[in-house]
């Protein structure tokens, strides 16, 4: 479309973007039809988690991280005892590892049917919020409550309480979950093994827009397993490294207009994506087979490219985190110990997991007697920030004939296609459309 | 039926949104109090949005920003009841560490060009800025406490909250004493109850995060942890700042052990 100077400028203004984690804002600048600017702005306050942590004791970041994010706290548990474990050269007892990954399943199960059902759901189905839908389909939104609770119960038996979980330690944990506790968990865990089977097929079945994205997609990768709690990483570009070599390849800048930082791979111009849309394209082989046959049932290609599709791919993702926790209880033998010995070491530490977001990286530096001299974390929403402007600015282009109320409604929706957690990359939403 | 339902907020400043997703896993509660109220202002879980003024306003999060500072006060003259949730709102949170280092220097730690960013020098809880009716303590809040704070208001009385501490909850457990049996420090006896002694009940001292209670003595505690249990003055301090670092009790009882380089 030519560039047509005459036209008005079009001020739209959405002033916080709802059912989205933290606070951002989001501006457009359209001239016409054409779309001048856009920018997905983070105005969370900025906590210097990161600063904050110099001078601690390596034992403190996995209580302190988790209060980054009350959306993921294990995902910050999780990577902040894999990179401390990494910095001084311990690993833990294969049975301990399992029992970390049952615990992330609960998040994973909590946090993707917190977003399906409550966050994004409305959306499709034409309503502002859960409590509005669940007027008109209470049981809908009862049965959703109960697939959240099965995530939230399996964090709690394990850690205590499912926000701010208080048994994750370095090494371990600090007691070991109740047998009987862990066993009861089954019967739960198999009705929301079966819920969401029936989620994937409802929202499946919901109208999308069409709309294709080319990212370079990056996730963990783990032979064997799907990237929940380790991996190496790995792109659709072909990367595939360790952990440790990630500052080689993400390389992030501070931009002016966000309290995030952005992301990009090395040697690759385009934006990267992380989450569930790279989780299914890297990993779709590792799914356990009721995950991939359901996949099949429901017609998702191999690779998904339409972001509205991230719901169907989330909820496979929670069909997949009960199976696999499951699995875990079936074979689950009580651990010999509940932690092992994390001496000090001067040194700097890597670790990496799939926050239900996306790749979540910490590293740190510790020095002889354990205290922490210097810390990086990477969310996985500021990795995400640039590829979602790219595909709002496409979304923009084409509905720019759309009225201010129309288009508004409409981007918050394309928004909430991302998960976007703000409190995690600093990191809600205030969306602004200026119409030249 | 042209009665008038009350009409309740939810609002976040400098948080993690843990506070706020307590009220949404009040589940099938929350649905019954979504009959009885008028959930007029909750981003995180509506895009619909009314305009004030709003009966009861919960709020989350400490107060960073000059913006922040203006919000708040608005919120405050749009407000009849204002309740502060969790750790930060009632005493600035874990990023009130700020408050006793110089936050140019943090900030020049995390982002490479800190100009970009306006902030307050300290993280300060709500009550620092306006009248607050009723605060309640916790990293997270307690779900049931935030169920009983609007039961009450609804019901025209008192909230029913604890004031008692942490070992209060322990003792009723019947919990083995982490730092009599174990020789691990402990926040228990100096920190307000409402986790149910979690901590001790998975073998760890308390860490603190629901803050200091009322009527303890929490010099007399970190005298303890000092001279009974070893502790240098460095480990005290960081023991008393957490997330209620800006906590008065135990921000003046941490000062008391500072190393004296600043």
């Amino acid at each position: 479309m030519s560039h047509r100077s005459a036209d008005p400028i079009r001020d739209l203004s959405v002033e916080a973007l709802a059912r989205v984690e933290g606070e951002g804002a989001m501006r457009v600048r359209l001239r016409g039809e054409e779309v001048e600017d856009i920018a997905l702005s983070i105005y969370e306050p900025p906590r210097f988690f990161e600063g904050m942590l110099v001078g601690r004791r390596m034992e403190e970041p996995p209580d302190i991280t988790a209060r980054i994010c009350g959306i993921c706290p294990v995902a910050y548990q999780m990577s902040a005892c894999r990179a401390i474990e990494d910095a001084c050269g311990v690993a833990i007892d294969p049975p301990l590892r399992e029992l970390r990954r049952l615990m992330y399943c609960g998040e994973w199960i909590e946090s993707h049917a917190l977003h399906i059902y409550l966050l994004h759901a409305p959306d499709f189905l034409g309503y502002h919020s859960a409590l509005e839908l669940s007027r008109d389909h209470k049981e809908l939104v009862q049965q959703a409550l109960a697939l959240r609770r099965a995530g939230t119960d399996l964090v709690t038996a394990i850690g205590g309480r499912a926000t701010h979980p208080v048994n994750v330690r370095l090494g371990g944990f600090h007691r070991l979950p109740d047998r009987d506790a862990l066993a009861a968990l089954r019967p739960q865990l198999e009705r929301a093994r079966d819920q969401a089977a029936e989620t994937v097929r409802l929202v499946a079945g919901f109208t999308m827009p069409d709309l294709a994205i080319d990212h370079a997609f990056v996730s963990l990768a783990e032979p064997g397993r799907y990237p929940i709690d380790a991996g190496r990483l790995v792109s659709s570009t072909g990367l595939d490294v360790p952990v440790q070599e990630f500052e080689e390849h993400l390389i992030e800048e501070q931009v002016a207009r966000s309290t995030a930082f952005h992301a990009r791979l090395a040697g690759h111009d385009g934006a990267i994506l992380v989450g569930p849309l790279a989780r299914y394209a890297l990993a779709r082989d590792e799914l356990s087979p009721t995950a991939r046959e359901l996949a099949d049932e429901v017609g998702l290609p191999p690779v998904v490219t339409n972001p509205y599709q991230s719901i169907v791919v989330r909820a496979i993702e929670v069909v997949e985190a009960c199976v696999e926790a499951l699995a875990i209880l079936e074979a689950y033998e009580q651990p010999d110990r509940a932690h092992v010995p994390v001496p000090p070491r001067a040194g700097i530490g890597y670790g990496a997991t799939e926050a239900p977001r996306g790749i979540l990286l910490h590293r740190y530096e510790i020095d002889a007697d354990g205290l922490i001299t210097a810390a990086r974390i990477v969310p996985p929403t500021a990795q995400n920030q640039r590829a979602v402007e790219d595909d709002l600015y496409d979304f923009v282009a084409a509905h720019a004939h759309l009225d201010d109320e129309g288009l508004r409604w409409q981007l918050e929706q394309a928004i909430r296609n991302y998960d976007p957690c703000i409190s995690c990359a600093t990191h809600f939403l205030d969306l602004t459309v200026e119409r030249r | 039926m042209a009665i008038t339902r009350p009409a309740l907020a939810v609002w976040k400043f400098a948080s993690c949104d843990g506070c706020q997703l307590q009220v949404l896993s009040l589940e099938e509660q929350l649905l019954t109090l979504a009959e009885v109220v008028d959930v007029a202002y909750f981003l995180e879980a509506s895009s619909a949005t009314a305009r004030g003024p709003y009966d009861v306003s919960l709020v989350e999060g400490s107060i960073t920003t000059p913006e922040d500072e203006e919000r708040i006060h608005e919120i405050r003259a749009a407000s009849r009841t204002l309740i502060a949730i969790g750790a930060c709102a009632t005493a600035g949170g874990i990023q009130a560490l700020r408050n006793f280092a110089a936050v140019d220097e943090l900030a020049e730690a995390v982002y490479p060009h800190p100009e970009q960013l306006a902030v307050l020098e300290e993280s300060t809880p709500v009550s620092a800025h306006v009248e607050v009716e009723y605060e309640l303590q916790g990293c997270p809040v307690d779900r049931h406490q935030v169920l009983e704070a609007l039961s009450a208001l609804l019901q025209g009385r008192r909230p029913n909250i604890p004031s008692h501490s942490v070992c209060v909850e322990c003792k009723r457990r019947g919990l083995v004493c982490v730092m009599v049996a174990h020789g691990e420090p402990c926040l228990g006896p100096v920190t307000n109850a409402g986790c149910g002694a979690l901590c001790p009940s998975f073998h760890r001292g308390c860490y603190g995060c629901f803050g200091p209670a009322e009527t303890t003595n929490t010099g007399s505690l970190v005298a303890w942890l000092r001279h009974e249990q070893g502790l240098g003055p460095a480990e005290v301090v960081r023991w008393l700042r957490t997330y209620n670092a800006g906590a008065r009790r135990f921000a003046e009882e941490s000062r008391r052990h500072e190393p004296s380089q600043r």
